[in-house]
């Protein structure tokens, strides 16, 4: 079987297992497991960027938010039905990202990391500002009656999950393919080596401003998504803490390796879940497995997979 | 004909004129070697001509057209390949999506004989980094020729090769002459003396001389600033 084909059977393998899991978990699991695949899709947008390109936004929140903010307000002022909302929230992330793009990316390294995270500061700050609209840090929520999809109430647990998957796996399966492609091979030549990827002739600057984009849009839809699955907008979602998370999930569970955000996102929740029920003190036990992680499995989950047993793990 | 051509040509870093008024001309076909000593402005000029470092005056013409204003992957997209003096390989990827990456496709069969131009080609998979470093310039070298361009500028190639890399690399550039136009900028004068069909010889940047093999070896001025030693 060729390193393609694997690859194709790996994606989907692991589609199907989250089909079936969603089918038989409890309830209580099945909503965590809908959210945790809304989370990982934002950190596969960060991934494109982040494990990819080897540009670090500390700013990743923005597009998040953009994207949720977009759909959500589409929604809630505009009585706009789910679908458009999402195109909505798709275009603003979209909008937002070529914006910051033009701009931040004239800067490098730790400059672009302030540059970004100075971004998602303004926006952080401007959704409070606009509290008359957006709610400020109380945010809004969005009406049960409203969350329709063709018929199907996304309130509706089990039709929640799959809507998560779906948009999960659209992520999961573009970004796969596209690193297949030559666009993405260029990607991983700058991460490695940009001097060296400019002097055969690439054009460096295009590719990254198309990475921000993409990987932008990729985290709006992923936040227009939570808006419309979840019911609730709010700027919580723009703070630099919604700009961390992507960062731990994708460094947990491998970067720049296609599953790794959703083991990350995964292991990173359910870690929270149970520490939490064993002391008050639980980002104490967090800490520490990170940082036993970070001595021990330097490059992630599934990147230590992959460095170790199986290397041809996309 | 001529290929590249250079008009003024001038870089200045801070109050040093690193490469200082350069009117130099390559005809189509050539092997060409720079040499002169360190810090002569060898690698600055080869810099400006491939567009990484903006040259502060002069032009740079190419193909009859002027290249000066174009930035550097639209140069080398035009028809130019660059390796560096200091390796510049992809290290953690394999030699395979390395010379992918400088022929633009994944084509295999293309891939592998790109490789097997340097002897690497039963190495293809593995991670260029964990290479010698003699195979690692040759790995940089097979990247440049994959490109197949109609210059191909050689940043001190030879450094770190073994005598017999060497002998290799020699065949290598000669099989190349006539179809690409090559300038070699090499300190070992063996190889220069045994590739160049054209010496130029800068100094302090400036073109101290310029002329054939034997020229450049009886010339005296050549023997003061560089050539002395041997």
């Amino acid at each position: 079987m060729t390193v393609n084909a694997r690859s194709t059977v790996l994606h989907l393998g692991l589609i199907a297992i989250l089909i079936v899991l969603g089918l038989v978990l409890p309830t209580y699991h099945q909503g965590n497991l809908a959210r945790i695949l809304v989370l990982a899709t934002y950190a596969i947008g960060f991934n494109v960027l982040f494990g990819y390109t080897g540009l670090l936004s500390l700013g990743h929140a923005m597009f998040f938010a953009a994207g949720m903010y977009g759909c959500g307000l589409a929604m809630h002022l505009a009585d706009w039905s789910v679908l458009p909302a999402l195109g909505m929230g798709l275009a603003s992330a979209a909008a937002l990202s070529l914006v910051v793009a033009v701009l931040a990316l004239r800067t490098i390294g730790v400059a672009f990391m302030i540059v970004t995270l100075m971004f998602a500061q303004a926006f952080f700050l401007a959704a409070l500002y606009l509290g008359e609209w957006t709610g400020g840090d109380e945010g809004f929520v969005i009406a049960q009656a409203r969350r329709q999809l063709a018929g199907f109430a996304l309130t509706e647990p089990l039709t929640r999950f799959f809507a998560a998957l779906t948009v999960f796996s659209v992520a999961l399966l573009l970004t796969a393919w596209l690193m297949q492609m030559p666009f993405g091979r260029i990607l991983i030549g700058v991460r490695e080596n940009e001097e060296r990827t400019r002097m055969l002739g690439y054009d460096v600057f295009r590719h990254k401003l198309l990475a921000v984009v993409i990987s932008g849009t990729i985290s709006g839809g992923a936040g227009a998504a939570y808006a419309v699955l979840f019911g609730y907008v709010g700027a919580t979602f723009a703070s630099v803490q919604y700009s961390i998370f992507p960062l731990l999930w994708v460094l947990l569970g491998g970067m720049g390796t296609t599953i790794g955000p959703l083991i990350g996102a995964a292991f990173m929740f359910y870690l929270i879940d149970y520490a939490s029920g064993l002391t008050n003190a639980y980002l104490l036990i967090v800490g520490a497995a990170l940082v036993l992680l970070t001595l021990f499995a330097r490059a992630g989950i599934v990147g230590e997979i992959r460095k170790r047993w199986v290397p041809w793990l996309p | 004909m001529i290929l590249l051509e250079t008009k003024g040509l001038t870089r200045i870093y801070g109050g040093l004129r690193a490469v200082d008024d350069v009117d130099f001309s390559l005809a189509r076909g050539e092997i060409h070697a720079l040499i002169g000593p360190n810090g002569a402005g060898k690698s600055t000029f080869v810099g400006m001509v491939s567009g990484r470092i903006p040259a502060s005056k002069g032009e740079v013409w190419f193909e009859g057209r002027n290249i000066t204003s174009l930035p550097a992957h639209v140069r080398i997209k035009q028809g130019m390949a660059y390796t560096f003096q200091i390796t510049a390989i992809y290290a953690r990827l394999s030699l395979f999506d390395n010379v992918a990456l400088a022929l633009g496709s994944r084509d295999r069969p293309a891939v592998l004989e790109a490789l097997a131009r340097v002897g690497l080609a039963d190495r293809a998979a593995q991670t260029a980094g964990d290479l010698a470093y003699g195979h690692q310039r040759l790995l940089e070298i097979a990247m440049g020729v994959a490109q197949a361009p109609q210059l191909l500028i050689l940043d001190e190639p030879t450094q770190g090769l073994a005598e017999s890399e060497i002998e290799g690399f020699n065949h290598l550039i000669r099989s190349l002459a006539g179809d690409t136009t090559i300038l070699l900028i090499e300190h070992n004068m063996q190889v220069v003396m045994a590739l160049a069909d054209t010496i130029t010889v800068l100094d302090t940047g400036k073109i101290l001389s310029r002329g054939t093999p034997d020229e450049i070896r009886a010339n005296s001025d050549v023997q003061n600033a560089y050539l002395g030693v041997g």
